[in-house]
């Protein structure tokens, strides 16, 4: 038999995977057939080339609630007899598309995927990835993403607490849009995405459904852009106040205890949600699509099963149920419809009417073929991986001059411009918002409080994907430290380009290890994520970018700190290194050496038991009271660190710390595992004591007072003209 | 003394102002649908933040039809008080129980920040435990909060001391810079002529704890508490 090559395009399946699947039915699929596996055997749906790394992650801990990956977000305990469900997401694709409409549908669907669990979507952060500003399409591209952003979460009332973005040319053709969502539910109140029971029915309710997004999940997100198609009728088109009305519709039926399961309609449509229920239901499922409303004339079962059209949920419900079910959505204004119901057996039947449009074992629509590409290390490691001391010269301008430039590029200035445009306060949570290293969110009826960061850095994944797994783990836990919060569980979302090339596979293999790697290290699970292929145009991948989304916890909200420096007269320390010197080797990957010195090179590197020690140090410091404030040192490295915890205090620093070598890598090196901390003169001993109990090495800078920057005879700068680059930098990038 | 909290479709500081009123201040309150028409038992009504009916058509355009809108309109011309805010501003301006208009931000972006008001008049049941001229510190979080009236209507607010808060700096002047989207003189909230409805842009409700920021909004309610028990 042959399959026109359009047919297979259109659906991006290849030419064995279409022989497996007749082999497999012992037949061929029809129309309908062939797109729904179009749509679950896709990278996107399917994970085949992700699935067999996916597998060493780190899964377990006493705390988890749900098997990851079994539902549509993963979901621990915290105490209290409440739990926490967390998930990250991509929307790169559709954003490089359509800025504004892919960010707000990214932000629709992970909020999806957290009350689909019977969770309240209590805040959102996102990691973002753009090409330079200086480009006017990049500029476009960026509007775009924070508008839709914008938009989208303020119009549904969850507040959006952080996140980070960071530029490369690497982005330009491909943006990464990753939207992370965090919920809060009883741990009883948990509701899991199955489809079981014969006899019980599936309900359709939210928006009608149209033609936007068909292929959202195949064709596009499975694909690079290669040449210029109209890709415009494949992003999905959102409406924000329809999905607040769904919350509250769902978490109401959740909370009387009406369901017996709940999917949400995200990449793929109907045809993942129904499949995916039955298959953890361990049912069969039969559905009529004349039953769907639809917002367009004429729309062909094909297209009703896999319209992507926003705002839609699955509710599985016993018959007795169905009408207390209506009620609620009727009271909220939103559509609801039978459109099934469960058989037993383990197939979809899929009517249209009175005819049989699709009739598919769910077994093999979930069990796409798992490959594994020859991995093979990129042939530009062998000459990035070794940094001479004589490839970097030391600055002829001073160490003053660099600090300003480094605080004006736009990875490490203020982002203030990005997140004033996003309510970060509404739900009356946050105790520290965008701006610090980690948001703080109380827990209202407990002495608790969460804390939720993202990190990653794609320029130390490129030059070492091992490494840079476990750094982006490990960034993201230290920020959590910083706010004295105990790191519980990640959610990734692994952003590569196109797996089949065996130096991109290297890559997603490398990294998954290094994130596995910090994982035990710290003694923690990846509870939930995401995988994001093929994210490069015409042969240029992006840089590998594992975007980690951490969560931490705090037993008592009010033992935190936040970055800034606070009174005259606390001293200044540095844990995690017991001098300033460094050698070369911590310019690897650096901000400096790419802003600088116009070079990206070298080997990051991350001593995972010192990482650890250092967290438990300043977590310990912090919960102990004796640490008025905390902050990483990373983009930029020390100095960078010391002008941004100046900046945010509104206060200045006298450093007399000697260095002897270089004053660049001591300055402006990466090393990982260090934090800049202020302890009060009266607390000094305490500190000295938890040092030493936890091995910790540290090293004195010095005293905060003054109105300057100072560090002995390199750096004296003002503190306010500091400031005034730093906050000033991204807005005078996109209005210029 | 109770509180009731209206909630439209797409509103979502309605939470956040119960919890207010009720676990920080310790007051009676409850939510009102919208659909409801008994507000009988009520001695201050809120009118929170939010997106009611997702903004369609101008923000605040349709809930002024709502069945519970008739309610507001009656309790407010039988002396009753009402807050309106953010959202709630803008729905008591559609519906005619405040003058004016609330626009685009001058600068076109949604701006979530802390601002400064000063209180311009105490002879309010809303700022009557505040001090003349004192600066309060109230976070913003809207995209429409760009308050205008013609110069006629503008005068009589000025005329007749119905300006209740105005941006400013930190020190108490009113400057351009300290106006965060355009309002005219810089309005942040106003009354009514009988002086029972306020109408504002900035959360009180979002200030009432030191942990999440600041205790200035806790001022208003507690007005409110105060003008209502005497």
């Amino acid at each position: 038999m042959q399959i026109p090559r359009e047919i297979l395009d259109e659906i991006a399946l290849s030419e064995e995977e279409y022989l497996e699947i007749v082999r497999r039915l012992d037949r061929e699929p029809n129309h309908v057939e062939l797109g729904m596996f179009g749509a679950l055997w896709s990278e996107h749906c399917g994970y085949k080339h992700s699935k067999l790394l996916l597998r060493n992650l780190p899964v377990e801990s006493s705390r988890l609630m749900v098997n990851p990956g079994e539902e549509n977000a993963g979901v621990v305990d915290i105490g209290d007899g409440l739990a926490i469900a967390m998930k990250i997401e991509s929307h790169n694709h559709p954003s490089a598309v359509e800025p504004f409409q892919g960010a707000a549908t990214g932000v629709g669907g992970i909020v999806r995927d957290i009350f689909a669990m019977g969770a309240r979507p209590i805040a959102l952060l996102n990691s973002l990835r753009f090409g330079p500003l200086e480009d006017v399409h990049n500029r476009h591209l960026f509007n775009g993403v924070v508008g839709g952003i914008s938009w989208y979460g303020n119009c549904i009332g969850v507040p959006d607490v952080g996140g980070e973005v960071a530029f490369s040319d690497c982005y330009s053709g491909n943006p990464l849009v990753n939207a992370m969502c965090v919920g809060l539910l009883r741990s009883g109140d948990l509701v899991r995405a199955r489809a079981s029971g014969e006899g019980n029915i599936l309900i359709l309710v939210g928006s009608t459904t149209g033609r936007d997004g068909i292929h959202g999940a195949s064709g596009l997100a499975s694909r690079t852009f290669e040449e210029e198609r109209e890709m415009r009728p494949t992003v999905q088109v959102g409406n924000a106040f329809m999905e607040k009305s769904l919350i509250e519709a769902c978490l109401q039926i959740a909370a009387a205890d009406l369901l017996v399961g709940m999917q949400d309609l995200g990449a793929a449509g109907m045809t993942s949600s129904v499949v995916e229920a039955a298959e953890k239901g361990g049912s069969g499922v039969v559905i009529d699509v004349s039953k769907v409303p639809t917002r367009e004339q004429g729309m062909t079962p094909y297209e009703i099963m896999l319209s992507e059209s926003q705002e839609r949920m699955l509710l599985i419900v016993t018959p007795q149920n169905e009408k207390a079910v209506m009620n609620i959505c009727t009271d909220w204004d939103l559509e609801a419809v039978v459109i099934g119901q469960v058989t037993d057996g383990d197939t979809i039947t899929v009517m249209d009417g009175t005819n049989v449009e699709a009739y598919l074992p769910i077994n093999i629509l979930t069990d796409p073929p798992l490959y594994r590409t020859q991995s093979t290390m990129p042939d530009y490691m062998n000459t990035t991986r070794f940094l001479k001391e004589s490839e970097v010269q030391l600055p002829t301008e001073s160490p003053s001059s660099v600090l300003l430039r480094l605080l004006s590029s736009d990875n490490i200035a203020s982002k203030e411009w990005i997140y004033r445009q996003y309510d970060h306060q509404v739900q009356t949570n946050t105790m520290q918002g965008p701006g610090g290293d980690a948001a703080v969110l109380r827990l209202k009826g407990t002495s608790k409080a969460i804390a939720l960061a993202t990190d990653t850095n794609g320029r130390y994944c490129y030059l070492d994907p091992l490494s840079g797994g476990a750094i982006s783990v490990a960034e993201a836990c230290r920020n959590l430290a910083c706010v004295g919060a105990e790191p519980l569980a990640i959610t990734d979302c692994l952003n590569f380009g196109n797996p089949e090339r065996p130096d991109v596979y290297y890559q997603l293999e490398s990294c998954v290890s290094g994130i596995s790697d910090a994982c035990k290290a710290f003694g923690i699970p990846v509870i939930s994520g995401n995988v994001s292929l093929y994210n490069e145009t015409r042969g240029t991948a992006i840089w590998p970018t594992p975007s980690i989304g951490a969560l931490g916890l705090l037993e008592d909200a009010k033992l935190t700190t936040n970055t800034a420096f606070k009174d005259a007269g606390d001293i200044v320390i540095l844990i995690g290194s017991n001098s300033l010197e460094s050698g070369i080797e911590s310019l690897s990957g650096s901000e400096y050496l790419e802003v600088i010195h116009n070079t990206i090179k070298g080997s990051p590197s991350i001593d995972l038991a010192l990482e650890t020690i250092v967290q438990d140090t300043c977590i310990k410091g912090i919960q102990a009271g004796i640490i008025k404030s905390a902050h990483d040192c990373s983009d930029g490295g020390l100095a960078v660190a010391l002008a941004e915890s100046c900046i945010a205090g509104n206060i200045g620093l006298v450093c007399d710390q000697g260095i002897k070598g270089r004053w660049d890598t001591a300055l402006f090196g990466e090393t990982q595992s260090r934090i800049v901390l202020s302890v009060s003169p009266d607390e000094i001993a305490s500190f000295q004591e938890l040092a030493l109990s936890t091995g910790t090495p540290y090293v004195v800078l010095g005293i905060v007072g003054g109105e300057r920057l100072i560090v002995n005879s390199l750096l004296n700068t003002n503190i306010a003209e500091l400031s005034y680059v730093w906050q000033n930098a991204i807005a005078g990038h996109i209005n210029s | 003394m109770k509180f009731g909290v209206i909630v439209f479709p797409g509103t979502w500081s309605d939470v956040d102002c119960h919890y207010a009123v009720k676990e920080v201040l310790g007051q009676e309150a409850r939510y009102i649908w919208h659909k409801d028409e008994d507000i009988s038992d009520i001695d201050c009504l809120i009118i929170p933040g939010g997106f009611s009916y997702g903004d369609y058509l101008r923000t605040g355009a349709i809930a002024r039809f709502s069945p519970v809108m008739r309610q507001v309109e009656k309790f407010a011309a039988d002396g009753g008080l009402v807050i309106g805010i953010c959202n709630g501003f803008q729905i008591l301006c559609e519906s005619g129980l405040l003058p004016g208009v609330l626009i685009r931000n001058d600068h076109v972006q949604f701006r979530c920040e802390w601002v400064n008001l000063r209180v311009e008049t105490i002879e309010t049941p809303f700022t009557m435990s505040c001090d003349s001229g004192q600066v309060l510190s109230i976070p913003i979080s809207h995209g429409e909060g760009n308050y205008y009236a013609d110069n006629q209507v503008l005068d009589v607010l000025e005329k007749e001391n119905r300006i209740v808060f105005r941006y400013c700096n930190e020190d108490g002047i009113v400057t351009e810079d300290s106006n965060p989207n355009g309002s005219l003189r810089n309005i942040a909230g106003i009354v009514n002529s009988k002086r029972n409805v306020l109408g504002m842009m900035p959360h009180p409700e979002r200030c009432c704890e030191s942990s999440l920021g600041g205790e200035d909004g806790k001022l208003l309610f507690e007005s409110i508490v105060r003008a209502m028990q005497s």
